[in-house]
């Protein structure tokens, strides 16, 4: 699966997509496949705050329970209804219907620091 | 497993391949002042003979054939016989919490046999596979809350046994979860004003026990609405297993813990028991511990598995949901067996029982609270010091009971008494004359 071109990434899997001030949040491909069969996910509630770099939720796979990192700072303003009954469409559609959150990002320049898809591509391929 | 000896050999080997010369090297880095420098009182050169008849000679230094009226915590209760018969088979024996789980299927059955058990017990709908004990199952009870909730004060009964809320305290202190009491009313019951007082929006879990300390029975259901109306979880306590053959289950708690001591597990000397803790199923991934599930096999045939290990410490390490990554599973397996054997109707009759004997000593005495109770309740001394009463009952070849200025600096002038089915009537007599005889 390629990296949505338009979508920022972190060095701990999770990617941003953001329009204006908002920003969509997700864990990547890779992520899930490394996971595996993912049967829970827990996520915040519309109105808390994320910090980038601090854990906001995290996703239970068959062998493990992972944090997932905010690539940037927030308000949560929407957290993925689909995943509480149909934890599995992380592992169909990690880019897609997968996604975890979405936030009102507070400090847009903390975009500049995440990785382009290329980048982000390279890095996976080297880890 | 298996635990083999090491030969002289053996250990020659090991020291040299650390480059040491003898044992005595392995402990030299121990200062001087904390090490003993003189043998133990233990003779040399005794035969099996001797051996046994020294531990006869102790064994018979040993109080038997005393009534007890001491519960607190702690109960005197029948043990069936057949409960040792099961538990001593070496399958069970000489188990421990199996991490190659599935292949111990016997064990994890057993398991799961128990927690079905403890879920119709409280009216809960999940158990882990068991605590340590009633205490320390209080500040996972706790911190699960603080999970749950996101907020962090702890309220506390002072209904509740002074032991466990210490262990609550030395669980907390470094976890940024401030503890603080909630009194007890003129009847012995919580204190509906100081609850209302406390409870803000800041706290996570109201804790009580019923029946509590003083075997007084709280209202579970006033209390939930209370304390769900502020965001808060209700976590009850329970010590004395026996009352739950009569009461209602605690069903609208969020998190129920207790002590399973009464359903035969030898009083001993404190322990070891065995506790539980119990909840609702949307909280299952905060619970701490191992949990059985039910499954079924490549072959479609049910089975056994442990379930959610993901929480637990050996995956998640420091993230895991609790330091508990054992369970208690021969005592709690001592319960399941008791709860077998008593069964539904049994385990009332046991607990009408406990009840009409309590009631029947309670009549005779001067009770402190004005509330309904189980199997215990605080006696006025009128004027004697209970040790006094205690002591003289002593020569009687009767345990009083608790005098209860050691937890309740206020109560100096009362005892808690328990009778349970052991009690005989003749016992409770003498202890009623105790109160009055001058």
């Amino acid at each position: 699966m390629s990296y949505p071109a338009n979508f920022k990434y972190t060095k701990e899997h999770e990617w941003l997509d953001v329009d204006g001030d908002l920003g969509r949040i997700g864990i990547t491909d890779h992520a899930q496949h490394e996971l595996g069969d993912i049967v829970f996910v827990d996520l915040p509630k519309p109105g808390s705050k994320v910090t980038k770099g601090h854990s906001f939720g995290s996703v239970e796979s068959v062998k493990a329970v992972s944090d997932i990192y905010a690539p940037v700072s927030g308000d949560v303003i929407e957290a993925n209804g689909l995943l509480s009954k149909n934890p599995e469409k992380v592992n169909e559609d990690p880019h897609g219907d997968g996604w975890l959150i979405k936030v009102k990002i507070s400090a847009l320049a903390e975009i500049d620091g995440l990785m382009a898809a290329a980048d982000y591509d390279k890095y996976v391929g080297a880890e | 497993m298996r635990y083999l000896p090491k030969s002289d050999t053996d250990r020659r080997e090991m020291l040299a391949a650390i480059d040491l010369k003898s044992e005595e090297d392995l402990v030299s880095y121990l200062p001087p002042d904390v090490r003993i420098d003189k043998r133990l009182g233990i003779e040399d050169g005794k035969s099996e003979y001797e051996i046994v008849e020294y531990f006869k000679r102790l064994a018979d230094r040993n109080a038997s054939g005393y009534a007890s009226f001491l519960g607190a915590g702690v109960y005197n209760h029948f043990r069936p016989v057949l409960v040792d018969a099961v538990v001593s088979r070496g399958e069970f024996l000489t188990s421990y919490t199996p991490y190659q789980a599935e292949i111990s299927q016997g064990t994890l059955t057993s398991i799961f046999e128990f927690q079905t058990m403890v879920c119709q017990l409280t009216g809960m709908e999940v158990a882990n596979a068991s605590m340590y004990d009633g205490s320390s199952a209080v500040p996972e009870a706790a911190m699960m809350a603080v999970r749950i909730t996101g907020r962090d004060k702890v309220l506390i009964a002072r209904g509740v046994h002074p032991e466990y809320r210490e262990v609550l305290r030395t669980c907390t202190q470094h976890q940024g979860m401030p503890v603080e009491g909630l009194a007890y009313a003129k009847d012995g019951r919580l204190d509906l004003d100081d609850l209302r007082h406390k409870l803000k929006e800041d706290v996570a879990a109201v804790i009580i026990q019923t029946p509590n300390f003083f075997g007084i029975l709280e209202h579970v259901s006033e209390l939930s609405h209370l304390v769900s109306a502020k965001g808060a979880l209700l976590v009850v306590v329970f010590t004395e297993a026996v009352a739950l053959g009569l009461i209602e289950p605690p069903k609208e708690a969020d998190i129920v813990v207790g002590e399973l001591q009464s359903f035969a597990i030898s009083p001993s000397y404190g322990g070891p028991y065995a506790g539980i803790i119990a909840t609702r199923e949307k909280y299952i991934r905060q619970i701490p511990g191992r949990l059985v599930g039910e499954t079924t096999d490549a072959e479609g045939k049910r089975a056994f598995c442990l379930t959610l290990a993901t929480r637990e410490q050996h995956i998640r390490r420091e993230k895991a949901t609790s330091n508990i990554c054992t369970n208690q599973a021969l005592l709690a397996l001592m319960a399941t067996v008791f709860m077998s054997i008593y069964g539904k109707e049994g385990l009332r009759e046991l607990a009408e029982q406990n009840l009409a004997k309590a009631h029947y000593l309670a009549g005779k005495l001067p009770l402190k609270f004005d509330a309904p109770f189980f199997n215990e309740f605080v006696v006025r001394a009128n004027g004697k010091s209970p040790d006094q009463i205690n002591a003289s009952l002593l020569d009687r070849k009767i345990v009083g009971g608790l005098a209860l200025v050691r937890f309740y600096p206020e109560l100096s002038d009362c005892i808690l008494l328990c009778a349970t089915e052991m009690s005989k009537r003749e016992d409770m007599d003498a202890v009623a004359a105790a109160f009055i005889e001058q």
